[in-house]
């Protein structure tokens, strides 16, 4: 393995005219997202569109690390799985309302985060993606062993917690404003992390990490950072999940759900502002509308990866963006 | 009757065999992946499913061209090869300009396409494939009764890893292939056709995951999935052994089907989990795996 | 039996996509809401998919086609596949009652995602007519007034394998368990009735699940534990791993082996020289009656060269008793409420050419006799799927678990 300084991820860089860390155009865009996160639900069904918005969440989150830092992870389905597990079980049994259970998801992620980071954090490309995906297999025999995740049939019937203990979130229209928002505020978030002066020493170590090292950054812990706020809200991505669909099973833990991720955002643009979100609804949407097809689904995928790997590197986004002469 | 641990003598003894013959199968496949990996620089995410592929081979060849697990265990590496030799060449030799992530997403969704056709075509309750007669019925070995076929499963794959080890180690070609890996421009000045040995070791490493594949057809169930519960393990296998590392992908494979085996004796729920525990375990003390240099 | 052959197939087919491609679009206004909509939920690409699956479907439209046309009823097929995954099940499910009209959930696979099937039905008071899941959950603990239980149960396979067995002669067991619900339940209950008629059940061996693929250690412990017969708490793969193995090493004739779970699609991937001898149970054959076979007849042109196991032509049974209970109270009234339909349901006696005469119990049970079966030897098989000798039938009474208490319907 050649050294960092030859990661030639296809990234597309930011322009230095700003405002609040986006370009114009990346703030028009910004606000026709906003509008159709807001005016969509009346047209499309909300349930799916919330399990777009949990997805978008997590692969913004992966994103932060591969399109950032240039960390290919191939086991944040450890973090996004707990996430929901933990987020259910405190719903169900303990009886947390919605935002305490969902923190308390994305806690679990970050507790796991730490632990995966720890020990991955120090190797690079190839040797990162197998240890991290090693770990995660770790995870989901815990998951498929341990008691409170209920096995095979994973914590069913868990009941849409109250936001605050007192909004009610039984209609899908109150849970999916709840959803929308948690979806937006970690949108903006991670956007404020990557343009803050953290943000920069995280792209100055994806470029060229001896020269980082040398300029006085422990380039381990900027990285195990950065780690960490990702498996954060990749949790938080699986708790809210979890309470939307009222249901935590050993999917959410699965290799395939880590493999998704990395689809999305692939197939999205990696390191684009907005590619992660359009990855996770046209993948969402084709799982949701080719599932009568069976196998099919699994060879789409495929093909897709095979096709984006080869000669659609920069993603959707990523595309739309060089042609324009924009980074979106 | 002698006991170890509160268990019969012969049964343990019995079980360790059974540990050895599964550490058989995750030998040959590490060494395919390690063998890839050290000189391609790409985890071969495809592994799984070109294993699957060799056993279908076998079972293809019986029914549609009637042809038996002898030669099927020559054509189907040889075919399965070919088909890795064509991947290599349209697809993944596309790549090595790129971070090796790339190689690893494209084999990734070439595993998933593989097994998602084979799904369509075949269903997933499996299809029937015989010991051949000429192994047929088992020996007394005084504890336990081994059946032929696993005996032949064990003797092949030593021999097979031990020629790939000769191989790489001690011939020319061998060599060349290991000068590639540490400096391949240079290999390359000294008039080696560098892209061509590349291709051919690729399609090496496929053909020994097919061989694994037409082993394992008699005895496990010959399905579109069978690779995939298989290949999680194998990566396990890689990494504690080192990435690249041959010796060390054949003798952690060994290992490790023992150890599982143990592990099957006296506390059989865990023995799925065990392996991922001892990865654990040795990432924390060698980074590098046991075996492996470290990056 | 004559009866006209399925000829509204093609335009069926077409129907059932049309509902999905136009999922995404906003609702429609749909003309007085008399097309009933059957959605056939199974797995279409994992391992079950060869038990349940397309073949789950076209038994399900041979079903509407036979009686839908008669009666007036217009009646759509969908289908989709859950991967085995409870929450995406649940999503479609979801998706199905809310978007596409959906009425009645078929099939279903795979407890944990039946159990999820199963709430959503409730809540949305729609019908769940399970025949692919094995929990007993479903009558009891989760019984709901929505769900009826075709085809056959972890109980029922438990009942007719293990005490029949020990009746002829097998009586001291050993058995290889999936570490999983499913596989506990099976060995629990069977060891049950082999203890309760004088056998004896001398060890098991726990086995991780998913991910096991040699068996080998678990036979050698079962035969160094001289057993006489060896159960297997398992399904799908798994069993015809270990069938496998266990032609390898020889354990018969020594050892019988009874594959708790196990249909005839199972039985023709591993081959009569591979699964001669085995133990197991159906609650259909095709071979059976000559109900059963005029029923296959029927089937054949849309089974594409397989045959139907008990849980695709339960699939059949349960989309015919269905319609006749919606035929009866009228399309509209069983649109609004899907416990009515339950009710009808449950209040007429069933009588299909799959299961013959039965009826439903209150905790939404159908009770029809079990089988035992033995599978032939290649000499006995007198041509393509030929495969089982009859061994043992359970009466109906007998052959289900008896009232759950837990299940709060049959309180009142």
């Amino acid at each position: 393995m050649t050294s960092s300084a030859s990661t030639t991820l296809a990234v597309a860089r930011s322009s230095p005219a700003t405002v609040f860390g986006y370009t114009p155009v990346q703030a028009i865009a910004l606000a026709v997202m906003v509008a159709l996160v807001a005016f969509t639900p009346s047209v499309l069904y909300p349930v799916f569109l919330m399990k777009v918005l949990c997805f978008a969440m997590f692969a913004c989150a992966f994103n932060l690390l591969i399109g950032y830092v240039g960390l290919l992870s191939f086991g944040h389905a450890a973090f996004f799985g707990m996430g929901s597990y933990v987020t259910a079980w405190t719903a169900k049994n303990w009886g947390l309302s919605a935002e305490l259970a969902i923190l308390l998801g994305g806690v679990t992620g970050a507790g796991i985060g730490v632990v995966f980071g720890w020990l991955a954090i120090r190797r690079l490309g190839i040797y990162f993606a197998m240890i991290t995906l090693a770990l995660a297999q770790m995870v989901y025999f815990v998951c498929l062993e341990a008691p409170f995740t209920g096995g095979e049939d994973g914590i069913q019937q868990v009941p849409r917690a109250k936001l605050l203990g007192f909004i009610s979130m039984q209609s899908d229209m109150a849970m999916y404003w709840l959803v929308a928002g948690l979806f937006l505020f970690f949108f903006l978030l991670i956007h404020r992390i990557v343009h803050s002066p953290f943000g920069q020493v995280l792209k100055a170590v994806r470029e060229n990490e001896p020269r980082a090292t040398s300029l006085g950054y422990r380039t381990n812990d900027y990285k195990l950072i950065a780690f960490i706020i990702s498996s954060f809200i990749a949790g938080i991505a699986g708790g809210t999940k979890a309470l939307v669909f009222g249901i935590a099973t050993l999917t959410d833990v699965h290799f395939s759900m880590s493999g998704e991720v990395v689809l999305m955002v692939l197939l999205g643009g990696l390191g684009t502002v907005f590619g992660p979100v359009v990855g996770a609804l046209v993948v969402t949407a084709m799982e949701n509308y080719l599932a009568q097809f069976g196998a099919w689904v699994t060879v789409t995928q495929g093909a897709i990866f095979v096709v984006c790997v080869l000669a659609f590197r920069r993603g959707i986004i990523g595309e739309i963006g060089a042609r324009l002469k924009l980074a979106l | 009757m002698f006991t170890i641990f509160g268990i019969p003598g012969p049964l343990l003894f019995g079980q360790l065999l059974l540990g050895l013959i599964n550490g058989a199968f995750y030998a040959m496949l590490s060494l395919g992946l390690a063998v890839i990996f050290g000189l391609l620089n790409i985890i071969n995410f495809a592994h799984g499913a070109l294993f699957m592929m060799g056993a279908f081979v076998a079972w293809m060849l019986l029914n549609y061209a009637g042809i038996g697990y002898w030669w099927a265990l020559l054509l189907a590496p040889l075919i399965v090869g070919a088909f890795g030799l064509v991947l290599e060449r349209t697809l993944i030799s596309r790549l090595y300009k790129l971070d090796h992530l790339y190689g690893l997403l494209l084999t990734f969704g070439l595993a998933l396409v593989i097994e998602g056709l084979f799904r369509n075509e075949y269903g997933s309750s499996g299809m029937p494939y015989q010991i051949p007669s000429a192994l047929q019925g088992a020996t007394n070995l005084g504890f336990m009764f081994l059946p032929n076929y696993r005996g032949w499963v064990v003797v092949a794959a030593l021999v097979v890893c031990l020629a790939t080890w000769l191989l790489i180690e001690k011939t020319k070609l061998g060599a060349m292939l290991r000068a590639a890996t540490e400096n391949a421009p240079l290999v390359q000045a000294f008039g080696v056709n560098v892209p061509r040995m590349v291709t051919l070791t690729y399609a090496g490493g496929v053909a020994l995951a097919a061989l694994a594949g037409v082993l394992a057809a008699p005895i496990y169930s010959v399905n579109p999935n069978m690779g995939s519960s298989f290949i999680n393990t194998v990566f396990a296998v890689v990494v504690i052994g080192g990435m690249g590392s041959i010796i060390g992908s054949v003798l952690t494979g060994f290992g490790l089907g023992v150890i599982e085996g143990l592990t099957k004796v006296f506390y059989p729920e865990a023995s799925a989990t065990v392996v991922f525990v001892v990865m654990a375990i040795v990432l924390l003390t060698r980074p590098a795996g046991l075996f492996g240099k470290a990056a | 039996m004559t009866r006209p052959m399925p000829t509204r197939r093609a335009t069926l087919l077409g129907a059932a996509t049309l509902p999905l491609a136009a999922g995404l679009a906003a609702p429609r206004a749909r003309a007085a809401g008399k097309t009933i909509r059957i959605g056939v939920l199974n797995d279409m690409s994992g391992p079950y998919r060869d038990t349940t699956g397309q073949l789950s479907v076209a038994c399900t439209r041979l079903a509407v086609a036979e009686f839908a046309a008669s009666k007036g009823l217009t009646v759509d097929v969908l289908s989709a596949d859950h991967q085995n995954k409870p929450d995406v099940g649940a999503g479609i499910a979801r998706q199905w009652f809310d978007r596409d009209d959906v009425d009645m959930i078929m099939d279903v696979p795979t407890s944990s995602v039946a159990l999820a099937v199963n709430s959503v039905c409730r809540e949305k008071n729609k019908v769940f007519i399970n025949s692919g899941a094995a929990t007993t959950a479903l009558t009891g603990k989760q019984c709901s007034p929505n769900t009826i239980h075709y085809t056959y149960d972890t109980w029922m396979l438990a009942r007719s394998t293990g005490g029949n067995t020990v009746k002829s002669g097998g009586d001291t067991w050993y058995f290889v368990t999936a570490d999983y619900v499913f596989g506990h339940e099976l060995e629990e209950i069977t060891a049950r009735f082999v203890t309760e008629a004088k056998g004896k059940v001398l060890g098991h061996a726990i086995y991780p699940f998913p991910g096991t693929t040699d068996f080998s250690s678990f036979l050698l412990a079962a035969q160094a534990a001289g057993a006489k017969v060896l159960g297997l708490a398992n399904a799908g793969t798994d069993t015809v791993n270990c069938v496998k193995q266990a032609h390898e090493f020889g354990l018969a004739p020594a050892m019988r082996v009874a594959a708790l779970l196990m249909t005839i699609p199972d039985v023709h991937a591993l081959g009569l020289a591979t699964a001669r001898g085995l133990l197991l149970t159906e609650s259909f054959y095709w071979n059976l009656n000559d109900r059963t076979r005029a029923f296959t007849a029927r089937a054949k042109p849309a089974l594409g060269g397989r045959m139907a196991n008990m849980i695709q032509a339960g699939c059949y049974a349960g989309t015919l008793h269905y319609l006749k209970a919606v035929a009866d109270i009228g399309a509209d009234a069983a649109k609004a409420d899907g416990a009515a339909v339950v009710a009808r349901m449950k209040a007429m006696p069933t009588d299909d050419d799959v299961f013959g005469p039965g009826k439903i119990r209150a905790d939404g049970q159908l009770l029809v006799p079990s089988y035992l079966f033995e599978v032939k030897t290649p000499e006995q098989s007198k041509g393509e799927w030929d495969y089982y000798n009859l061994l043992a039938t359970t009466a109906p009474g007998e052959a289900w678990q008896p009232v759950d208490p837990g299940c709060p319907l049959v309180k009142a």
